[in-house]
């Protein structure tokens, strides 16, 4: 009995502990990890250019800094990639014109787009903020809804692939556009694919604009197909795909839960019946009261309670 | 019953499984990702071009910048970027108003030199060209442009044009802010970057003018620093984005005649109120992605917005997206997805894989057996142009047309299978159970039969 135990123990042990391994290549594979392999966090260059376009936005990889001298009133853009799962939350801190050459308060705001060039929505963060002709500094952020793995083309959810800031100055004087301020921007995201919602999810490819000029085809060719020239924008790591991929199709920690599951059933399931069988230790040839020559005397369907103890 | 080897070999198969686990997390976490290099531009064909366009009228010797003559100041500046510039820059010098020393206007604003041209720059020489500069004359800024757009020449790629200046033109007509207009909508991918070094209203009206019909910025400079600091960046901006140009189409009123575009980036003029539409094939189990952006080059109402609607070849409504402001700002910008929906008893392309999309396809595209679809792309705008505003040419638009793989729904959750630590309690508990019951049945079993 005791060794039942102890194996039932030790092996209920190794399991969970394979379970607590499991989601560790998980998320080694999610694209959750910064889109350059060789960044380890805090070492990224600080950029320091941003682009007046989508089309020319700077790149920043999550948990980069941009430090840019600009003009007031110019329209800023940079550009990240964001994979399933992940929250971006983007930082501005502006440090405003000499208050002496402005001549009343303006508004900054900041603003997220999709690949697509939607507007995304921003859940948390002063958005926009209106600095006083005397203030120094003026500081924005917006946060985005958590990426999804997989949205219906009508919608408007937010889902992998680049992501563009843009900051600008919707509201302020004419006479202060053009002078000298400085923007400092910091793009983090926080999640991982782990818990990407819809599960089991996928979005074939991610939302990722080509940057190359098109070209327009005769009506009677009409079959372009993504050309090989085509340059695309800021892109989140891909996924890595493996033998064993299409076996688990991404749902790898389901597998873990349910086989621990069956596991755990069996072993409790062994723990039950061995439980009832020797409530008290080995009696295995207790003298019965009434023994064996006394053959169907009652209803064998009553057995008496007697018996058992 | 269970043997004393059982446990061990739990453990052991236990610890070989958690090794395993362990060296497949390594091995994947130490491969470098396959990912795309971010915002990689694409291969230039040409090198980046700069023209920078000084101005070299009477008003240039004000001593108002740190008890520096504005041309001091310029010239220094101008100097301090040819030391800095990069080895693959073009750049080239043209002054404006720096011979004429005249008061005929005639003769005054049609005073423009090249004074180095865009190409190779040697430093040495660029500089000592820059030193020889004399504020003298009129502000001819219009044909200045026009002649800065000559030097820089047409190409595939973007030019940029930086214009030091600290005066409003004193030789309109042309208007300088037209003539920027003008060659914006030529095609030609010219971008003027103003920088002003007087503050007064008139000019700083005309010069914002200028950078937003050209989609360029406006500077404002009160310090030397400022304007090196500045410059130095429009040059490297110059060299980071010059190979990002979008191929000139234009869209009809109609679906049936308009043009087909493929994946890529497209640029067009669309006037107040105007629609303009473009079409794209859109095979089955593939997606259409397209984005519109609607640039408001010149003065317009407060609010305004911008609509792209995809239909199909009859006018169907397929999906739209639209985006509405107000404020000031550069574009108004959208985007839209749309996958055909598959046909259920599959035309065997080979794209099967693919299940069918949730969307049902309407009617009038529900008998599409063909490879592809054509969609029709509609875009409009709702920007209202302020009083005295000329339509014409109009306003810039900025489309980019993508077709992906199509994205079906996924198929609920995962095959069955569970996860969590309820299901594991749920499952122990059942497991529990049944491990009493049928040690509870296996006892009484062999207590009726010992009885008998």
């Amino acid at each position: 009995m005791r060794k039942l135990r102890t194996a039932a123990a030790t092996a209920a042990a190794a399991f969970t502990g394979l379970l607590l391994l499991a989601p560790a290549p998980a998320s080694a594979a999610s694209p959750s990890a910064s889109p350059s392999p060789s960044a380890s966090g805090t070492g990224k260059p600080v950029v320091h250019s941003v682009g007046t376009s989508f089309l020319t936005a700077t790149t920043l990889a999550s948990g980069q800094d941009a430090d840019v001298p600009v003009s007031t009133g110019d329209y800023l853009y940079w550009a990240f990639p964001a994979a399933e799962g992940q929250t971006a939350t983007v930082q501005v801190r502006v440090t405003l014109p000499d208050a002496a050459d402005r001549h009343g308060p303006q508004t900054w705001t900041v603003e997220l787009f999709d690949g697509l060039r939607r507007r995304q929505s921003c859940t948390a963060g002063p958005q926009n903020g209106t600095a006083e002709q005397d203030a120094a500094t003026l500081e924005l952020s917006c946060t985005l809804r958590q990426i999804r793995s997989w949205a219906e083309p009508w919608s408007g959810d937010p889902l992998p692939g680049t992501y563009y800031v843009r900051l600008s100055t919707p509201d302020i004087p004419q006479t202060d556009l053009g002078l000298a301020s400085t923007v400092h921007v910091h793009v983090a995201a926080k999640g991982g694919a782990d818990d990407a919602q819809p599960e089991g999810g996928s979005l074939k490819a991610p939302l990722v604009p080509p940057v190359n000029a098109g070209a327009t085809a005769a009506a009677e060719a009409a079959a372009p197909s993504p050309s090989a020239s085509a340059t695309y924008a800021a892109a989140p790591a891909e996924e890595e795909s493996h033998w064993y991929s299409d076996l688990f199709s991404g749902w790898n920690t389901r597998w873990w839960w349910t086989i621990a599951g069956g596991v755990l059933a069996a072993l409790a399931g062994v723990l039950g019946y061995t439980l009832t069988r020797h409530p008290r230790g080995h009696h295995p040839h207790r003298p019965a009261p009434a023994s064996a020559p006394v053959p169907h005397q009652g209803p064998p369907a009553q057995p008496r309670q007697d018996s058992w103890q | 019953m269970i043997t004393t080897t059982t446990p061990r070999r739990t453990a052991r198969a236990a610890a070989l499984l958690g090794a395993l686990t362990i060296v497949v997390g390594t091995v994947l976490g130490t491969l470098p990702a396959h990912a795309d290099e971010p915002g990689a531009p694409p291969a230039a064909t040409e090198a980046p071009k700069v023209d920078l366009v000084l101005d070299g009228s009477g008003s240039m010797r004000t001593k108002d910048l740190q008890g520096k003559s504005r041309m001091e100041v310029a010239q220094q500046s101008i100097s301090e970027v040819i030391d800095a510039l990069p080895e693959e820059t073009e750049f080239g010098i043209r002054t404006l108003g720096a011979t004429y020393p005249g008061s005929d206007q005639k003769e005054g604003c049609k005073d423009t030199q090249q004074l180095y041209p865009v190409g190779k720059t040697n430093k040495v020489e660029a500089k000592t060209a820059v030193a020889t500069v004399r504020p003298t004359g009129w502000t001819p800024i219009g044909i200045a442009l026009r002649a800065a757009a000559q030097d820089l020449g047409t190409g595939p790629t973007t030019r940029r044009i930086v214009l030091i200046t600290d005066g409003e033109d004193t030789c309109a007509p042309p208007d300088p802010c037209d003539v920027a207009r003008e060659l914006a909508s030529q095609g030609i991918h010219l971008v003027v970057d103003t920088l002003g070094l007087a503050h007064d209203d008139k000019t700083r009206q005309q010069l914002i003018c200028i950078a937003n019909a050209t989609g360029g910025t406006f500077t404002d400079v009160r310090s030397q620093d400022q304007l090196t600091e500045r410059v130095k960046q429009l040059v490297e901006r110059a060299q980071d984005t010059h190979a990002v140009a979008p191929a000139k189409v234009t869209g009809t009123d109609r679906c049936a005649d308009a043009p087909v575009l493929s994946p890529g980036v497209y640029t067009d003029r669309e006037k107040f109120s105007e629609h303009r539409v473009y079409r794209v094939p859109v095979k089955a189990g593939e997606e259409l992605r397209a984005s519109v952006s609607v640039t408001p080059d010149r003065a317009v109402a407060r609010d305004y917005g911008v609509l792209l609607q995809a239909t199909d070849t009859s006018g169907q409504e397929l999906v739209r997206g639209s985006d509405a402001g107000s404020g000031r700002t550069d574009v108004a910008s959208t985007g839209v997805r749309w996958s055909a929906a598959e046909d259920d008893d599959g035309d065997g392309d080979g794209d099967s894989s693919a299940s069918a999309s949730p969307a049902k396809g309407s009617g009038s595209g529900s008998g599409a057996k063909s490879a592809a679809r054509t969609v029709c792309l509609v875009v409009s705008n709702s920007f209202a142009a302020q009083a005295g505003v000329q339509a014409d040419p109009g306003l810039p638009l900025e489309l980019t047309v993508d077709v992906a793989a199509a994205s079906p729904a996924p198929d609920g959750p995962a095959m069955g299978l569970g996860r969590g630590w309820i299901l594991l309690g749920v499952l122990t508990l059942a497991g529990l159970l049944a491990g009493l019951l049928f040690g509870w049945l296996a006892r009484w079993r062999i207590a009726v039969w010992r009885e008998n």
